[in-house]
């Protein structure tokens, strides 16, 4: 049993349930990220957590205690909103102590708290300011204030950076994740923003459609999606997809696609539990890091493959260039290093990192686990 | 020049701009026109009025009229003026924009923030007695303001206004609650604010310009309101208007026109108080800043 447990959680609105059967178990101080496209169900599930919305069936626990009915105020946690939600009639200080007002706190100890938080998130010189003479990023760190000063048992963001500009967004990323680092209370986040998911999380509830996709630590998503959806929504640009059959060649299993010549090209996989497969027809799926220019390759692979293949784009992008190929009539993107000398439409030589390459069945777009 | 030639997008020519303001100040004339002609001949002699010209200023000026407006007018069969019924018009009026007001703020945040099962159709229904006609109530609201006690007092007329305001007022919080972000109840439910905190700290502070608005429509309603008063009040429970009509339709002896245009003003000054003093707060945005900006 966790910190904070979301057993077999659904949720209706009239007829249409919009989460279906949620399980997750949270344990205490990890950064639970929720993510997922718009629409799909995040900000229930976290309302939920909250009090605001109500449970249609299942059960959610904090510390071991039904939530159930309990009343938001009832449940020690402290929320985070996507408008700030700030109360504009009143001062930055009124709006940090209102909730403890409310808890009957006296006065004295108030002020305490206030200046204590308001000190560590540097907002002590707009105490007596009203939230409209504040700037985006001041109000995000008054509305962290505000949820900060009660000591709660756990902290729920609701894309609490997606108002910020972007040069500021990843600043309070930064300061959002040494918060949790000092303060290492339970954090649920919601974002749609698979970047913030990844460099924010200690684990991943991957979410679409009402459904989680998959819970899982940051690498293990990353690395081994459980299916399309979640390969190719995590990670940016997404992971190329491509049909390819799996065929015996000197007794391995290789993933056999079809280039822009029409010619069929042998990849060999790293996994020998793939000649399952042998004969069928599987999603082949390979993000664009692991495809690079020779010298680009990573060296502690094992399983470095080569394919000379048309370029059909460039796009060079400072760091990396990125570089569009067509495999099996798909565009496939490769990340080359910036220098790399590439004609579009000339001949390359790709260099594929199979070590990274999973496979998903057609079928059922899960991943297949050789 | 060049900063002339910058704004012509947005700003006038000259010659327009006088065409307006000549408009707009004839018009302006025509409407401050009545209140004029009341003004002057409520400090004129009556003998000024009915020997000679309603425009002309007057030649001995006197402030007897408004005196005897005020209090020694007769009206019905007292010599009262209109004091009495002034005090039972403030008496009336001033609870019943309160109440009415107060109700529907809150029907306003129940309806938009508080929903339940049904509550598009109640508030359907409240929007519907915006449209029923004065006359329609009469009878029935008669019966049971006798069953309840009220007949012909004061309470009972600011019960009829209360309800009768009740549609609108509900009608103007709700479509102003509606825009009203929801995220600032939740996070005051977190912060554990309840039913009616929630109310007086977070929305109530925020409903200055609606607050306005609905005073101004309900107190200006009420006051200037004839048909209730004179059908629902007993011989001391009239509000002004109905006093106001019964110094003017006094058939006794000549009329007195300069106590009636200085008692005709009388009867306006609260409403026109109530405009100048609340239109002030009108146009504040008091919302600023709430949400992301
Ligand atoms: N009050 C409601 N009534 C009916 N459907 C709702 C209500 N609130 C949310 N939904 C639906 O539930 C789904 C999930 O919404 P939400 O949790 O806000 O998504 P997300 O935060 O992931 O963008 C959406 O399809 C939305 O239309
Ligand atoms: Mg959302």
């Amino acid at each position: 049993m966790g910190f904070l447990d979301i057993a077999n959680v659904t949720k209706s609105y009239g007829a249409v349930e919009v989460l279906h059967r949620v399980d997750i178990s949270v344990a205490e101080g990890e950064f639970l990220v929720l993510v997922g496209p718009s629409g799909c169900g995040k900000s229930t599930l976290l309302n939920m957590i909250a009090g605001l919305e109500g449970i249609t069936s299942g059960e959610i626990a904090i510390k071991g205690r039904a939530m159930n009915g309990v009343h938001p105020s009832r449940r020690n946690i402290a929320m985070v909103f996507q408008s700030y939600a700030l109360y504009p009639n009143m001062t930055v200080a009124q709006n940090i102590t209102f909730g403890l007002e409310m808890h009957g706190v006296p006065k004295a100890e108030r002020e305490a708290a206030m200046t204590r938080v308001a000190a560590m998130l540097q907002i002590d010189k707009l105490l007596d300011r009203k939230p409209g003479q504040l700037s985006g990023g001041q109000r995000q760190r008054v509305a962290m204030g505000r949820a900060l000063v009660r000591n709660p048992d756990v902290f729920l963001f609701d894309e609490p950076l997606s108002n910020l500009d972007a040069k500021l967004r990843v600043d309070m990323r930064t300061e959002i994740k040494k918060l949790h680092q000092s303060l290492r209370t339970t954090i649920v986040y919601v974002t749609h923003d698979q970047i913030e998911a990844m460099t924010l999380s200690t684990r991943i509830a991957v979410m679409n459609k009402g459904y989680v996709q998959q819970l899982g630590t940051p690498k293990e998503i990353y690395d081994t999606p459980a299916n399309v959806f979640v390969a190719t929504f995590m990670g940016s640009p997404a992971m190329n997809i491509l049909p390819a059959r799996v065929v015996m060649q000197d007794g391995a299993p290789h993933a056999a696609v079809i280039d822009a010549a029409g010619q069929t090209r042998h990849l060999r996989f790293s996994q020998p539990g793939m000649a399952d497969w042998a004969g069928r027809e599987i999603l082949l799926g390979i993000r664009p890091e692991a495809i690079t220019d020779p010298e680009g390759a990573d060296r502690k692979s094992g399983n470095i493959q080569h394919l000379s293949n048309t370029v059909v784009v460039t796009e060079p992008a400072g760091a990396d260039t990125f570089v569009t190929m067509t495999l099996s009539g798909r565009d496939v993107v490769g990340r080359m290093r910036a220098d790399v000398a590439i004609t579009p439409g000339q001949s390359f030589g790709f260099a594929i990192n199979m070590d990274k390459a999973v496979a998903f069945d057609p079928a059922t777009e899960a991943r297949i686990a050789p | 020049m060049s900063a002339v030639s910058q704004g012509t997008a947005v700003s006038t020519g000259r010659f327009t701009r006088v065409l307006i303001h000549v408009t707009l100040l004839v018009f302006a004339l025509f409407y401050l026109l009545p209140l004029v002609v009341m003004l002057i001949n409520s400090v004129k002699p009556l003998g000024e009025i009915t020997g000679g010209n309603m425009m002309a200023l007057p030649k001995v000026w006197t402030i007897q009229p408004w005196l005897e407006a005020w209090s020694t007018a007769q009206i019905g069969v007292q010599p009262t003026g209109l004091r009495p019924y002034f005090i039972n018009s403030i008496e009336m009026v001033v609870p019943a924009v309160a109440i009415s007001t107060l109700m529907g703020a809150l029907n306003g945040y129940v309806l938009t923030k508080w929903r339940f099962r049904g509550d598009t159709v109640l508030f359907g229904l409240m929007l519907f007695s915006c449209f029923i006609p004065f006359q329609i109530v009469l009878i029935p609201m008669a019966r049971l303001l006798g069953l309840m006690g009220l007949a012909g007092t004061v309470p009972g007329l600011i019960f009829v206004h209360v309800v009768y305001g009740l549609g609108f007022t509900t009608l103007y919080f709700r479509n102003y609650y509606a825009a009203f972000p929801t995220e600032l109840v939740r996070a005051a439910q977190i912060d554990g604010a309840g039913f009616f905190r929630i109310f007086t700290r977070i929305l109530l502070p925020l409903s200055g310009p609606i607050i306005v608005v609905t005073v101004i429509w309900q107190f200006t309603n009420i006051w200037n309101d004839f048909l209730f008063g004179s059908s629902f009040s007993g011989q001391a429970s009239q509000p002004m208007t109905v006093a106001l009509n019964n110094l003017v339709q006094s058939s006794t002896g000549v009329k007195a026109y300069n106590v009636h245009f200085a008692g005709a003003i009388l009867a306006a000054l609260p409403t026109l108080f109530v405009y100048i003093v609340s239109g002030r707060f009108f146009v504040r945005g008091l919302m600023a800043g709430s949400v992301k900006g």
